[in-house]
């Protein structure tokens, strides 16, 4: 196993079992204030210590894992559920009307400053969780349909598609049963780089106040309320923003380490 | 080259006439009229139409569409709902805070970048290339408005160098208007700064593996002369295209970093104008930050077919 791949699966692994872990047992109630103990450093019984409510800083970041995890690996179900079947047909249908409206559709968002245009739909639609999934999910879908095309189009000429299409199988059938399996591998690699995006953006949205609402905690927010606090608690703004550079740097190495792995031409070609 | 102008012209007024569209119908949905909430929740209800057929929102979506965008073509962005001011004045005031933020971000990381990466693909495996790439692998992971507010701890609490936030305006001289925008530039440049000095590196690495490196080489050039004199400059033209296309980036990434530092930027005003329902500006402002991206990317394009003609035949 690569560095890269120990790595990165051992810092998203445990930003993982933090998240769910938050479902059953945090060192005290994220949402339970207890004043007297307010913005205590880190000590032994808060371990990452308390903030401006006396709430316990680790129990809210494990929680606000859970927010940050499942918004990002949403919007990546929602790029990959919609993106990758309209890949498939584009590359189906390579030259086609439906190759054109999809890949110039593409182009268009890739044109759109996607954060400019999450914050309106948030803005427009309301805040919260759900728009944030919706606003960032939009722009995972091209992404993935330009991977899904532009792999697909390079196994449609190869024999053993052209052995299923004499043997009388649909576009779609071949498409399903023999094109998906071919190109899963870089379809996790690309999955794994825009949950890694998909955390800074919703991070990025809930510091603007457009992401998942109180009392759900969340690390974006955790770091807009650090602000006005930062110099006399800099741990307040510290601890979340740890909390997401991890998540993010693991993700990032856990694709180099998966795409080294599932091409180790590459490996050889940057050696 | 004229074809492909042509082609190039035509995709790109289509891209802003769906963006238009889009932007549109995006604010069609958003609940709430403007109107009554101008004039709070006890205003009578012929206040409210009086007030509706003023601003045209009485009239119908394809109408107020055509005329919305008439009106930006001939440089007219509507009326303020709330401060009963053109937009485009506001829209104006606000465009000197951001487009040199993030002029200066540009700068900032292309001035960090390029030698970063440089320096990472002359010492190609090396401990210097293994620092630059674990740097450039934190700076994409690092949120930019966390960074700026370790800034604003560190350079502006602590030490006293730069202000925490707020802009003086540029009528106290460029130095002074420079130093406020000094911490959220560096702040907005650095995960560009890293993408860029990766770009940076792949493309002088791929430019070394050119037989012309080698015959250079052959000459009897040192490993520090053929990247200079050859390899630097074949390697530009794609690192260009990044810098270019990063400067929209900077645009739109500006609106959260003016949060940060209450920059009264374009960013400011859109959260302003969001949580005011003041929806005209909001959709002026959008359309043209999405129009600066549209127009980068295609003046980009075209440079770049300028300098390689390949490019001209291929689209």
């Amino acid at each position: 196993m690569s560095r890269n791949l120990f790595l990165g699966g051992l810092l998203s692994g445990l930003m993982l079992l933090l998240a769910v872990m938050s479902f059953v047992w945090t060192p005290f109630d994220h949402a339970v204030m207890n004043i007297p103990e307010k913005l205590q450093v880190p000590n032994a019984t808060h371990l990452l210590g308390t903030d401006h409510f006396g709430r316990d800083i680790l129990s809210m970041v494990m929680v606000g894992a859970r927010t940050s995890l499942a918004v990002a690996l949403l919007a990546v179900g929602i790029g990959i559920s919609l993106g990758v079947p309209l890949g498939l047909a584009a590359a189906a249908h390579r030259g086609s009307w439906l190759d054109e409206i999809i890949m110039r559709g593409n182009d268009l968002v890739f044109a759109f400053p996607s954060l400019v245009i999450a914050i309106l739909i948030t803005a427009i639609l309301g805040p919260g969780a759900f728009n944030a999934i919706l606003a960032i999910g939009i722009f995972n879908v091209p992404v993935f349909a330009r991977v899904a095309r532009g792999a697909a189009l390079s196994l449609w000429s190869r024999e053993f598609i052209l052995a299923a299409r004499v043997a009388g199988k649909s576009r779609a059938r071949i498409s399903a049963e023999h094109i998906l399996p071919n190109i899963a591998n870089l379809l996790i690699v690309q999955g794994t780089i825009q949950f890694s995006l998909g955390i800074l953006a919703e991070a990025g949205l809930s510091y603007v106040g457009l992401g998942a609402q109180p009392p759900t905690p969340s690390w974006g927010r955790m770091l807009a309320e650090a602000q006005t606090l930062v110099s006399l608690a800099p741990h307040l703004a510290i601890v979340p923003g740890f909390a997401i550079i991890l998540t993010v740097v693991g993700l990032n190495l856990l694709g180099d380490g998966l795409r080294d792995r599932f091409d180790p031409r590459l490996l050889e070609g940057r050696a | 080259m004229l074809h492909y102008l042509a082609k190039r012209l035509l995709s790109l007024g289509l891209s802003l006439t769906v963006a238009s569209m889009v932007i549109f119908a995006v604010i069609e949905v958003a609940p709430g009229d403007p109107a009554s909430f101008m004039l709070g929740t006890g205003a009578q209800e012929d206040t409210v139409a009086a007030l509706r057929s003023e601003l045209g929102l009485d009239q119908g979506k394809v109408s107020r569409y055509l005329s919305w965008v008439g009106g930006m073509v001939s440089g007219d962005f509507g009326t303020s709902y709330t401060y009963r001011t053109p937009v485009v004045e506001m829209v104006n005031d606000r465009l000197w805070v951001s487009l040199p933020l993030a002029l200066y971000a540009l700068v900032l990381s292309t001035l960090i970048a390029l030698p970063a990466g440089i320096y990472a693909a002359a010492r190609r495996g090396k401990m210097g290339d293994m620092a630059v790439m674990g740097a450039t692998q934190l700076g994409v992971a690092v949120p930019n408005f966390w960074f700026a507010m370790l800034l604003v701890l560190v350079f502006a609490i602590n030490l006293r160098w730069f202000s925490a936030g707020g802009f003086v305006g540029w009528d106290k001289g460029l130095i002074a208007g420079l130093h406020a925008l000094t911490l959220p530039a560096i702040a907005l440049a650095l995960p560009q700064a890293a993408i860029l000095a990766r770009v940076m590196r792949s493309a002088l690495l791929e430019v070394l593996g050119e037989d012309f490196i080698r015959t250079a080489r052959a000459k009897g050039l040192s490993h520090g002369q053929a990247i200079r004199r050859h390899g630097v400059r074949n390697a530009l033209i794609p690192v260009l295209t990044i810098v270019g296309l990063q400067f929209s980036f900077l645009l739109a990434g500006a609106i959260i970093i003016e949060q940060v530092f209450y920059l009264p930027g374009l960013g400011r005003l859109v959260f302003q104008a969001i949580s005011a329902r003041d929806l005209i500006v909001v959709e002026s402002v959008v359309m043209l930050l999405v129009f600066a991206v549209i127009l980068v990317n295609f003046l980009v394009d075209l440079a770049y077919a300028l300098v390689d003609p390949r490019l001209r035949r291929a689209v």
